[in-house]
């Protein structure tokens, strides 16, 4: 097994560490906001989807190991990659000048441990209830009273009247929206970036490919950011 | 014309270096950029000071002997042109120029402008041939070619190993030089061979030499004065994580 270790150590390797679990978790981002999405379906709909998701512990924590463990595949990989390119070149240009790399492929290095930062906050803001930032008084609650389905002991997770307490200050919804911008970028390039560090390239599909990277990320910041934006207006919730 | 030169000085490669300011006066638009320096050195050394080093040797582009950064471009970024073929009715006078050797720790500086690039060297040392006895020559058309493979291999082969694409990428990368390698000879009958052995030895070495990865930026291949392409990159993954399957050792 020596030959897989030098592969996974190897640049090109943990470049496609990166790739992988960078394809599992833009399916995982994906998933995630179908599933959110479905708060425009009524309480009712949102609630029985929560449910159904923790309607098996075992799974769901099984699930979440795997996420957990991919995530950490995919910053391990990408600190040692950084660090080997800051080892490249020690001593920085007086000048350099962009012809042709975007924006968002130069702050790859910042928008990764920014939106690692928004997952922590997030996870803790509605999963654990805690706005950790304090942001609000928004912090949300497993066991909200005024949920319909709570009251009536059909359902323990009231998750839509969290989603409308948890997006109903303004700063968090800011924070929100800042940080789906910058997945919005990381994704844009990174799943483009996917496609060239597992050699699935091909002059035919690099337009298609370039387009299918920056359409999912757009539609990933305008669906993910509909939901804090809805319930701040009471589109959702009102 | 006038210019003002800012160029990078530095004795040795122990030394720490430093900017220095040049007045480079009386250039001629019709000067190629080499020759521009040039005269400049005469000057420098007629009085006295030492002329600035930098790498040269065919100066028509074929040769990659020359490069260095010129105000943040490598080769001055004029689309597919080599600092020996650039002229200076690019540029306007009075212009301010800053000149800076390449910057890589696998291209330590030997003296100002001029880098060693030695790494690139042994990267093709590492894998960058075929092990073949050549013989005499055989009929033209013994074996036969596809011509999309000829053409690609042919792109990939036009590499002059300048170490430009190491210079513009963020990541001091050497991946277009090695990946040009790997797609030059891998999509050839003679290389097929040892194509997947090639590609672990050439990029097990690259590594070796403190180069950085590859975050498909494309600035490697947008100042490549030989416009050798991104997809050399991706083929040579591609070749990386096949071997993976096909080497039995
Ligand atoms: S001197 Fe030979 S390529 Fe410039």
């Amino acid at each position: 097994m020596s030959w897989l270790l030098r592969f996974t150590k190897s640049t090109i390797g943990l470049k496609v560490i990166m790739a992988l679990s960078g394809l599992a978790l833009f399916g995982f981002v994906i998933g995630h906001m179908l599933g959110n999405l479905q708060i425009y379906l009524g309480e009712t709909t949102l609630d029985h989807y929560g449910e159904s998701l923790k309607s098996n512990a075992g799974l769901l924590w099984i699930i979440r190991a795997t996420l957990l463990g991919i995530l950490t595949a995919h910053v391990v990989s990408s600190v040692k990659l950084v660090l080997r390119s800051k080892a490249a070149r020690p001593q920085g240009y007086k000048q350099w000048k962009s012809k042709v790399s975007t924006y968002a492929s130069r702050t790859m290095k910042m928008s990764g441990p920014i939106v690692l930062a928004f997952l922590v906050y997030h996870l803790l803001h509605f999963t654990v209830g805690f706005d950790s930032l304090g942001l609000g008084d928004t912090a949300v609650s497993t066991t909200i009273e005024h949920c319909s389905h709570v009251a009536a002991g059909e359902l323990d997770c009231p998750v839509y009247a969290n989603v409308i307490k948890g997006f109903s200050a303004p700063a968090i919804v800011a924070f929100y929206i800042f940080a789906q911008l910058l997945l919005g970028m990381h994704l844009g390039h990174g799943a483009y970036s996917m496609f060239r560090t597992l050699g699935l390239n091909n002059p035919r599909y690099d337009r298609l490919a370039r387009a299918f990277a920056t359409g999912v990320a757009v539609v990933i910041v305008v669906g993910n950011c509909s939901i804090p934006l809805a319930v701040l207006t009471g589109v959702v919730g009102g | 014309m006038n210019l003002t030169l800012h160029v990078w000085r530095q004795k040795g490669p122990n030394d720490s270096g430093a900017f220095e300011t040049i007045q480079a006066s009386g250039i001629s638009e019709h000067m190629s950029f080499l020759e521009m320096l040039d005269f400049v050195n005469e000057k420098l050394e007629s009085d006295g000071k030492q002329p600035i080093v930098f790498e040269h040797d065919c100066r028509e582009g074929i040769c990659g002997c020359c490069g260095f950064m010129i105000n943040g471009q490598p080769h001055g970024g004029r689309p597919r042109t080599t600092v020996c073929q650039l002229h200076m009715r690019e540029f306007s006078d009075g212009e301010e120029l800053t000149l800076e050797p390449w910057r890589a720790a696998a291209f330590p500086v030997v003296k100002d402008l001029m880098v060693d690039r030695n790494a690139f060297d042994r990267i093709i040392e590492a894998g960058g041939y075929v092990s073949v006895r050549t013989g005499s020559p055989q009929d033209a058309n013994a074996l036969p070619i596809e011509k999309d493979h000829a053409s690609r291999a042919f792109d990939a082969a036009t590499c002059i190993g300048c170490g430009a694409c190491v210079a513009a990428c963020p990541n001091a990368a050497g991946m277009l030089f090695t990946g040009a390698k790997v797609t030059h000879l891998g999509l050839l009958p003679q290389g097929e061979p040892e194509r997947y052995t090639r590609v672990v030895a050439m990029t097990e070495q690259h590594d070796a030499e403190g180069f950085g990865h590859c975050t498909n930026h494309g600035e490697c291949s947008a100042y490549c004065p030989k416009g050798i392409s991104l997809d050399v990159i991706a083929r040579m993954n591609a070749d990386l994580l096949k071997a993976q399957f096909k080497n039995r050792d």
